[in-house]
Order: structure tokens, then C-alpha cells, then sequence
């Protein structure tokens, strides 16, 4: 492990469901822990739990967020280790429906404490602009704006841009604003040649913050998620490489974009080579 | 062999003719939308409350919709300037 830093607290956010915010907040927290930053990811979806399934730790689960806050457990006791990397610690939702449970307070009381000793903290925001969505990225230092190259979600992360630069913390307090960066997921480069998705230049365009990389449309996802090991972890896929490129680039190394050319030259296509779609 | 050249030449024809790319459109709406969306995003939070007030001082002399007027705030070299477009209906319904 290496010194500690000043923690960062990241928000993992998107304002539309389903776009990968929560594959991105475990395969993120595993890329950083695997860095050696001692790492805490959170899950603010209270109500409807999930980051404990992706991570693969669901049966491990005894005291949630809910439970810290109410002081029904210490924090020590809700942290659940990772099962593959000794530095990365997950705090789950909890599943009741009391989501005014979250408080601004009580959230700042958990992540002062949880900055002693870790070096990031992820947050997996919810879906939507409710209070979970509003205090996942209240305190964040950086955000992750998950997007999919389709209208409804550009449209959302753009709403997302504007909560972040007029509802949190650092924006009322006219600090130096929360760090931006845009993470295109589920793309697919053949789809944007034959004219069918938005490219990557067009949502660069339309949302004008730092990209941070992009995740190719990739069945890998799917397998991740239904074992419970994140994407990240498995270096063969796709998806699991840009991943780790994100990672990198997020912790400011140089590292060139990939997955975002169509592979396959226009001849091929022309003549009807059946290419499977992204593995 | 005729086969053949017929499949080939089909597949250049339908590679021609493959139908309008529709991301064109998806960038032209979104610029579009998110343009407006972050015009009205800026606005400060009375002009909605201001608004109401007007259309219910208006509505007191002449019948309106609340849809009929329009307040907006433009901000121009450091100064404000506020913009109300009120729509009467026809001269002769106005009184109440």
C-alpha cells in the first residue's frame, strides 16, 4: 500500500438508470485499489441495493449506510472487505424504503470519518435527481458522468453538469469546482460508421468536458455482472481493458483511447462479411 | 455465376441505399434541447414566482393565460435585461 493521500471523494453519476453508473463505481474502486489507494465504495441507492451484487460480496452484507447513520453500527462493522483486493471496502444501501434516512449531515459524518483512512471514496449515485442522486455528489471532489451515446442519456448528463455546478458543496462555497469527466459506455464504433449512433466527437461536442474514456458496448458486462466479478477484473474483454485505461487516465497518466474505431474496413462490410456484434 | 453477380450487385445497391442516418438527427435535436434546457437553467429562481405575480396583476383587468405571457432575463456586458412579452386576446372579450 502507499502513503496516504488527502482523500478524494469521486461521484459516479449519470442522472438516467441503466447506463452503467454501478458497473462503473466497482470496476473503478477495484482499478484504484489495484493502484494501491486504499479505496471505499458507497452505494446511495438506498432502497434498491445493487453495487453488492456487481461486486459480488451480496451474501456478506450485515449492516448497510442506513444502519452507520442511525448509529445502529459503527462503521467498522458495515464495511464489507473485498474479496480481491485487501484495500478496497464496500458500504452497501440498505434495502428499506426510508430514503429520508440520508440527510446532508449525516452523509458529511460518514465521509469525514471514511477520509481518515482511505484514499478515494467512490460514490455510486442513484438514478434520477432525488435526494440520493443530490447527496451522492453534494461532497465530490470529482465526477464520473456516465453517458450512452443516445438522446435521453446526453440529455440527462447534461442536467447532471448543471446540478454539479450549482448543487454541491464546492459550488456553494465557491471553491475551485468539482473536477468533470465524461465516460462514453456501451459504444459501439460499427454502429457510428453505418450512421446509427452518436460518436464519440458528437457527444464530446454537445456535453464540452474532458473525456475520460470510453467503454465499448461489450458482452463481457453481462458476464461480469452475473458472477459477480467486475468487469475490470477480466483483462481479456474489451471492456475490461478500457476500464483500465480510464483508470489510468483518471489518475493523470497518458494513455492512448482505444475501442473507438470501426474495426472492420468498408469493403468487408460492402461485400457482407457477417461480423458478429462486440464481443 | 449469375448468382453471384446478382447477390454482389444487390448488396451494392442496398450499400447504397441504406436508410438516412439518424444520428444527424439525434445531434441536431440534442443541440437544440440542451441549448434551451441550459438558457432556462441560468435563469434565477423568482422569475417563475414573478411570472405568477404578473399574470394575477394582468388577470385583474384583462382575461389572460398564464401561457400568454413571457419573462425572461438576458444577461448583456454586465447588465441585466428583463424582457415581458404579454399577449392580449382580441380587444373585444377583454373585460371581465
Amino acid at each position: 500500500m502507499r502513503e496516504k493521500i488527502v482523500a478524494k471523494i469521486i461521484v459516479v453519476t449519470s442522472g438516467k438508470g441503466g447506463v452503467g453508473k454501478t458497473t462503473t463505481s466497482a470496476s473503478f474502486a477495484i482499478g484504484l485499489a489495484n493502484r494501491g489507494y486504499k479505496t471505499a465504495v458507497i452505494d446511495f441507492d438506498i432502497g434498491l441495493r445493487n453495487l453488492d451484487l456487481i461486486m459480488g460480496c451480496e451474501r456478506r452484507v450485515v449492516y448497510d449506510f442506513v444502519n452507520v447513520i442511525r448509529k445502529e453500527a459503527n462503521l467498522n462493522q458495515a464495511l464489507i472487505r473485498d474479496k480481491h483486493n485487501r484495500d478496497l471496502f464496500i458500504l452497501p444501501a440498505s434495502q428499506t424504503r426510508d430514503k429520508d434516512a440520508l440527510t446532508k449531515e449525516s452523509v458529511e459524518e460518514v465521509l469525514t470519518e471514511l477520509a481518515k483512512t482511505f484514499d478515494y471514496i467512490v460514490c455510486d449515485s442513484p438514478a434520477g435527481i432525488e435526494r440520493g442522486a443530490q447527496l451522492a455528489m453534494y461532497f465530490a471532489d470529482s465526477a464520473i458522468v456516465v453517458t450512452n451515446p443516445e438522446v435521453s442519456s446526453v440529455r440527462d448528463s447534461d442536467r447532471m453538469l448543471g446540478l454539479l455546478t450549482s448543487k454541491t458543496r464546492r459550488a456553494e462555497e465557491g471553491r475551485e469546482p468539482i473536477s468533470e469527466h465524461l465516460l462514453l459506455t456501451r459504444y459501439s464504433p460499427k454502429r457510428v460508421t453505418r450512421g446509427d449512433m452518436l460518436s464519440l466527437s458528437d457527444v464530446n461536442e454537445i456535453l464540452a468536458i474532458p473525456l475520460l474514456g470510453v467503454i465499448p458496448e461489450s458482452q463481457a458486462v453481462l458476464r461480469a455482472s452475473n458472477s459477480g466479478v467486475p468487469v475490470i477484473l477480466d483483462q481479456e474483454s474489451d471492456a475490461g481493458q478500457a476500464y483500465m485505461d480510464a483508470v489510468g487516465r483518471f489518475l493523470g497518466e497518458d494513455v492512448p483511447h482505444r475501442f473507438i474505431e470501426d474495426k472492420n474496413h468498408w469493403i468487408k462490410r460492402l461485400f457482407g462479411f457477417k461480423e458478429k456484434e462486440a464481443v | 455465376m449469375k448468382n453471384i453477380t446478382e447477390g454482389i450487385a444487390k448488396r451494392i445497391v442496398h450499400y447504397f441505399q441504406r436508410p438516412a442516418k439518424t444520428a444527424e438527427c439525434a445531434k441536431e435535436r440534442l443541440q437544440i434541447i440542451i441549448a434551451h434546457e441550459r438558457g432556462e437553467r441560468n435563469k434565477p429562481d423568482y422569475l417563475a414566482l414573478m411570472q405568477k405575480d404578473l399574470v394575477d396583476v394582468i388577470s385583474k383587468y384583462v382575461s389572460i393565460n398564464k401561457d400568454d405571457i413571457k419573462i425572461d432575463l438576458e444577461r448583456k456586458d454586465g447588465c441585466s435585461i428583463l424582457e415581458l412579452n404579454v399577449t392580449l386576446p382580441h380587444l373585444a372579450d377583454t373585460h371581465i
